[in-house]
């Protein structure tokens, strides 16, 4: 593990700590009141759910352009955390929606193509766990067009007459609201990184077995 | 074949879920947060629960994943430990 | 230059499927199945609903088509003509558009036939605005046809590819689906609603040519081992 990784996951986990006391502290919403409080874990996460799609989709074209077996690592690992986060925001939303909109579900554009973009996910890691030799290439091709859909999905909820907040709400929050949930997605940033290096360090590890065996081999 | 008739069901409720979905009539679409200092005491009840267990999941999910990348390194560290053993043993 | 390898391509596709009929007549009996299983399954007190014609057209087309795409590049596995054509002198990019335009023709056989049969059905005046619902069709054909088309290609190669072909290829076209039964259910109103269904259609055209785009880019390092 690199130099930095202990120190961030010790500066990570303090934030962890002191995140739950700056939410505590924040105003309560007029109309949602004691719910909208979901709203400073699942608006980092979806943030991080779309910011790991792109990170895919980017590390997927270098690889498929480039060859290089690193951009396929990070993408593979990439595409892991695009589905746990893309899980914590499609469970902590409908928590919230049942009280705030009075449904679990709504099929408006933002939340079904969110939860289309998951599923390209999970067909990724499908697969490449599935898939057999050459998998690498095919999950790369997959990989792009998933992050064909994530400017879609931020920019959907603007112009589609749908019952998500519009991204208006981010840069109208005032400062009490603002400084917890970018706080919170701060800490769930730098556990993005650090998750995404041990990711990419357990397949380093796999291809270092691969080429110890095949050594062995020869 | 199995397969295909899962997934023809699974696509028919997507398909489906839509009309059957918009019968209530939806609050309107916000542009901003609005802060208040005190709480209406009528809310306060109902949405812990939902809250608490937005809460738990995501602290669930996060240890989960950790617990699994960290299990998977440790089965190929013990791979590798013994892969390298044996190339020593060799030479 | 490309657009003859564009013919050739297709015009093998074409002559290799008039022989058989193999890939028209399966895939057209399972899309018919498909509408009737809906009929079936939907139907109360007798009569199937009203509603379901543009749902259930749109289903039938996407699961008849992944049927066909995925037929057809086994054909090709089979005869190891796909290596062959990636051989050959010519661009990959238009291997891949003769290859679209075979897939186009079949799905359009197909909806040549089901069209009239869920109007028949399910009651939906689908054949009064032929103009519109050909438009809304094609754009919708295309979009799927353009994802598919690559997917396939790519996955002819890999384990596992009959269950993975669907995997990979609904949770992508699942926005092309959702326009084209939109545009097709306006469409199916009494009153004529130009502007939304030009809507439809704008927002397919941009599927279209976003999909077809990233395909051809996506067409040559995907083929290359």
């Amino acid at each position: 593990m690199p130099k930095w990784f202990t120190p961030a996951a010790i500066v990570c986990a303090l934030m962890f700590a002191v995140a739950p006391i700056l939410i505590a502290n924040a105003p309560y919403e007029s109309t949602m009141g004691l719910v909208q409080k979901i709203f400073y874990v699942h608006l980092p996460s979806a943030l991080i759910f779309l910011i790991a799609a792109v990170v895919c989709g980017v590390a997927s074209v270098r690889f498929l352009f480039r060859g290089n077996p690193r951009h396929d690592r990070l993408a593979w690992a990439a595409a892991e955390l695009v589905v746990l986060f893309g899980i914590i925001t499609l469970v902590t939303g409908p928590l919230w929606a049942r009280k705030a909109w009075g449904v679990w579900w709504q099929w408006d554009v933002r939340l079904t193509a969110s939860l289309m973009g998951w599923m390209v996910a999970v067909a990724y890691l499908l697969l490449r766990k599935y898939g057999g030799p050459g998998s690498d290439k095919l999950a790369a091709g997959l990989a792009l067009f998933g992050m064909a859909n994530v400017p879609f999905i931020y920019i959907s909820v603007n112009y589609w007459r749908t019952i998500h907040p519009t991204t208006n709400v981010l840069p109208t929050l005032p400062v009490s609201m603002g400084l917890p949930v970018w706080f919170t997605f701060a800490t769930f940033f730098l556990l993005f990184l650090l998750l995404l290096r041990m990711r990419v360090r357990l397949e380093e590890q796999r291809a270092q077995v691969d080429a110890l065996y095949l050594s062995a081999d020869a | 074949m199995l397969r295909r008739f899962l997934a023809a069901i699974a696509l028919a409720a997507l398909m489906f879920g839509a009309p059957l979905g918009a019968q209530q009539q939806p609050p309107q679409q916000q542009d901003g947060f609005v802060p208040i200092d005190q709480l209406p005491p009528q809310d306060q009840l109902p949405a812990a629960p939902l809250l608490v267990t937005a809460y738990s999941f995501v602290v669930l999910a996060l240890f989960v994943y950790v617990l699994s990348v960290a299990r998977r390194l440790g089965v190929v560290q013990r791979e590798l430990d013994r892969l390298q053993s044996d190339a020593r043993r060799r030479t | 230059m490309f657009a003859r390898v564009v013919w050739l391509v297709l015009r093998k596709d074409l002559t290799v499927e008039v022989r058989s009929l193999e890939i028209a007549y399966t895939t057209l009996f399972f899309a018919v199945s498909c509408v009737l299983v809906f009929a079936f399954a939907l139907v109360r007190e007798g009569r199937a609903p009203e509603d379901g014609a543009a749902g259930i057209l749109w289903i039938s087309i996407a699961f008849a088509g992944t049927l066909a795409l995925g037929r057809a590049f086994e054909r090709e596995r089979q005869s190891e003509t796909l290596r062959a054509l990636l051989l050959a002198p010519a661009a990959r990019p238009a291997i891949y558009v003769g290859k679209l335009f075979g897939i186009v023709a079949l799905l359009a056989a197909c909806e040549a036939v089901l069209v009239p049969l869920v109007a028949l059905l399910f009651q939906a005046p689908l054949l009064a605005r032929p103009f519109w619902l050909g438009t809304i069709l094609l754009a919708g054909t295309i979009g799927f046809a353009a994802v598919g088309t690559l997917f396939a290609a790519m996955l002819v190669r890999a384990r596992t590819r009959d269950v993975l072909l669907p995997v990979l290829l609904y949770p992508i076209t699942v926005p092309v689906i959702i326009a084209g039964v939109r545009a097709t259910s306006t469409l199916l109103q009494p009153e004529l609603d130009v502007d939304s269904i030009r809507f439809w259609l704008a927002l397919l055209g941009c599927f279209d040519v976003v999909f077809v785009t990233l395909a051809l880019w996506t067409f040559e390092p995907l083929m290359t081992d």
